[in-house]
């Protein structure tokens, strides 16, 4: 075996580290790093600066401004990404949608579509999740009737994320009543523009607008907007859900934020000691740092050259050890600011004031930040979903 | 990087599995256990044939010299064949010779499986400390006299000598001051208990009366026998991380098999989900336990002091995790039937829960974890 980084990859992180060290903003950085809220231009203006570079969809073919990067870069990408404090991708166009586009859809929605994604022209949100169904997908219920060359579509979408800002939602819709529900499914390209759709806020439990509600009352989508064939939604569907996610352990953003809590551990004092000290607290992180340690390791034995096999269902493992131990980081962080961790600030959070109310905006953010990561282990396939792919897929239950 | 077997090591690991499959079955493995010697010389015999001593040994002393790695793909095959011979006490103590580059007559017999060690390093009220150590040896002339006790030394009843680790010098708990020496099982004044372990191994307390030792039996410095103790502990450790995950694979093997195929309520068990949630999370815990006992024993062998002690504890503490979630959960999906001495199952969790107490438990090596240096560098 060999544990140790290629010359060649080496060079590659060398390269990512430059890249992200002369060109992420330093305001962008800074933000993500206090963990205040991002707003749509942040996200467009990294957007516009990744896809100067080509640098914006590595997972794409080359042809369409893919990377080509082994499965060992994306993974280095991931993890300097990360570490490098950047600003989330805009995730549903380029990681969701576009694989679907390139699987299935026309050549000319294609030439359409891609390259406005690539570009940033149009924010995309997924329409996927409705009242009621949750991981039961295939229950839903919104309708799209065929009148002439459009669709009449009905119903409601839910934990509709950063719909606000979106300009096209990509929807799963139900066109047939008939046989198994699985094979009345479509999906459907919508503007968000088109009149009787309505967007509504879900304000989550961390006081923040990330999710919405999308209501559709007869919204009028061009018959051309449909991906593929008709009634074959759920199969591009399950692709989708299928398709490789590298960087779904999120190990880069585990180690950034493991450093970030022990310095606050190590500065923090109880007794005058640094709480790092304090035997049951340091148990806690030490357990938590070697489960990453151990997670890196089966990453990188997925993505290493000669790896075993390609991550298939193993995504399962990686997604719910990964989220597992983002949220134990998380809570040992809140922990680690003791009583000061109670102040909410939700003008600090929003960048409307410069400081926090309690004078620690170190600490201020650190509730929030831990109330919001409760969502990672029920989206995307709540890890209970991924529990059930693991005991069909590998373990044949 | 590339964490694939080579060829030589895959067929190695299945020549080893097909000697384990065909001759050391489980009904095989329990006449073993329950006979008065409770270890099988033709077994051992079979071990050094298929080269898994010779493995063990520098190539100058007559073995194949392997490194950590290979010993590794021994070692898990072991744990999945559940065998209990004096194999790991050997190549364990044969390691403190390699380290301290000398006594080759002893590893030439080693790699010949002509002599079977052990280490006693363990004493009463020391817990997992191996630094606090009691048995005192007073220098006599060139050589030394012994007087004291070690205690639970795994496989000492079958071994033809020892390494033994002595206080020549220091407090009770000094690092300073530690000696280790060979003792030959024939010495005068050395009585050994030999006993049944709870995994169907053997293990021996060891008593030592006015036992004498040339100076030439020193293994490594007089008084300086931390660091290669340190360090030789720490390969063992790896190396029974990976004992742990071939028993954690074929405890997992088991339950699966059993999930599939007990039927109750009309259906397979496994058919409900809080027990493939189980499973599942068992699975989990066994690539886990796996990808961090490959990690410790890679480097074991390479990585600095520092790096190493932070290596091997980490694999200690989430194979201990893993084999304490998998073994008791592998007896409970069982059901009744875990219960049973006849079940393969029970003698899985046994030996897993033995390797959870063997060189540092999961809380020892978690403090040991936290007391590096790295740890706390922010």
């Amino acid at each position: 075996m060999d544990l140790e980084y290629k010359e060649e990859d080496l060079r590659f992180r060398a390269e990512v580290q430059a890249f992200f060290r002369e060109n992420l903003p330093k305001e962008l950085s800074d933000k993500v790093r206090a963990r205040r809220h991002l707003k749509r231009e942040d996200a467009v203006r990294w957007h516009k600066i990744l896809a100067k570079k080509g640098w914006i969809a590595p997972g794409w073919p080359r042809q369409y401004g893919g990377t080509g990067w082994s499965a060992m870069q994306r993974h280095i990408w991931a993890e300097e990404y990360a570490l490098a404090y950047a600003p989330p991708t805009l995730s549903f166009g380029l990681n969701l949608l576009a694989p679907v586009l390139l699987g299935f859809a026309s050549e000319e929605q294609k030439q359409h579509y891609l390259p406005r994604i690539y570009d940033a022209e149009d924010w995309w949100c997924q329409g996927y999740s409705e009242p009621g169904a949750g991981s039961d997908l295939a229950s839903l219920k919104t309708r799209a009737v065929r009148q002439g060359d459009h669709y009449i579509v009905d119903g409601q979408k839910t934990w509709t994320t950063l719909g606000q800002h979106a300009d096209m939602i990509f929807c799963l819709v139900r066109t047939s009543a008939q046989g198994p529900r699985q094979q009345g499914i479509s999906f459907l390209l919508i503007d968000m523009k088109t009149p009787g759709i309505t967007v509504r806020p879900i304000i989550t439990l961390d006081e923040a607008h990330e999710v919405n509600e999308v209501f559709f009352d007869n919204v009028k989508v061009p018959v051309a907007n449909l991906i593929g064939e008709e009634n074959k939604g759920w199969t591009y569907a399950k692709y989708l859900l299928g398709h490789e996610r590298t960087g779904i352990a999120a190990i880069g953003n585990s180690k950034r934020e493991l450093k970030v809590l022990k310095r606050r551990a190590a500065k923090a004092r109880v007794d005058g000691k640094p709480l790092l000290q304090e035997p049951q607290f340091a148990a806690r992180v030490a357990d938590v740092e070697i489960e990453l340690m151990a997670l890196e390791m089966t990453a990188l034995g997925l993505v290493a050259d000669g790896a075993r096999s390609k991550i298939g269902p193993e995504a399962s493992l990686l997604k719910i050890e990964g989220t597992q131990i983002s949220q134990e980081i998380s809570q040992l962080q809140l922990e680690s600011a003791g009583p000061t961790g109670l102040a909410f600030d939700p003008a600090y959070l929003d960048g409307r004031t410069e400081h926090a109310v309690n004078g620690d905006d170190d600490a201020a953010p650190l509730a929030a930040h831990y109330f919001n990561l409760r969502k990672i282990t029920i989206f995307g396939g709540s890890n209970e979903v991924q529990r059930n792919v693991i005991s069909k897929m590998i373990l044949g239950l | 990087m590339d964490l694939r077997l080579s060829e030589e090591q895959q067929q190695f690991a299945d020549s080893l599995r097909r000697w384990i499959e065909k001759d050391y079955t489980f009904e095989a493995r329990l006449k073993i256990i329950r006979s008065d010697a409770g270890v099988s010389q033709p077994a051992y015999a079979a071990l050094t044939e298929l080269g898994a001593l010779a493995l063990a040994v520098p190539e100058e002393a007559g073995g194949m010299g392997g490194s950590s790695e290979d010993l590794m793909i021994v070692m898990k095959e072991i744990g999945r064949g559940l065998v209990v011979e004096p194999y790991f006490a050997t190549i364990l103590a044969a390691e403190f010779f390699k380290q301290a580059g000398a006594h080759k007559p002893i590893l030439e017999r080693v790699a010949a499986g002509d002599m079977k060690l052990a280490c006693a390093l363990n004493e009463k009220g020391a817990g997992h400390e191996l630094f606090n150590i009691g048995l005192a040896a007073r220098q006599d002339g060139a050589g030394y006299v012994l007087n004291g006790a070690k205690c639970s030394v795994v496989h000492g009843g079958q071994a033809d000598g020892f390494v033994v680790s002595v206080r020549t010098g220091g407090g009770q708990r000094d690092r300073d001051g530690i000696t280790l020496v060979h003792v030959p099982r024939a010495a005068q004044g050395l009585t050994v208990t030999d006993f049944r372990t709870f995994d169907g191994q053997r293990g021996a307390d060891l008593a030592f009366a006015d036992v004498r030792v040339p100076a030439s039996a020193v293994v490594g410095q007089a008084g300086q026998g931390w660091d290669i103790l340190e360090a030789v502990t720490d390969y063992g450790v790896a190396l029974l991380c990976a004992e742990a995950v071939g028993a954690i694979e074929q405890a997992n093997a088991l339950t699966l098999d059993y999930l599939k195929t007990r039927k109750q309520f009309g259906v397979p068990i496994g058919t409900f989900q809080v027990l493939q949630h189980r499973m599942a999370d068992m699975y989990i815990h066994q690539e886990q336990a796996r990808s961090i006992a490959v990690l410790a024993a890679v480097k074991v062998q390479t990585a600095a002091p520092d790096e190493r002690r932070k290596l091997v504890s980490a694999a200690k503490v989430r194979v201990g995790k893993a084999l304490q979630f998998v073994g008791q959960q592998a007896i409970q999906m069982h059901g009744g039937m875990g219960m049973t001495n006849e079940m393969s199952i029970s003698h899985y969790f046994k030996r897993l829960t033995a390797i959870e107490m063997t060189l540092g438990n999961t809380d020892f090596h978690r403090s040991r974890f936290i007391s590096q240096p790295g740890f706390a560098a922010v």
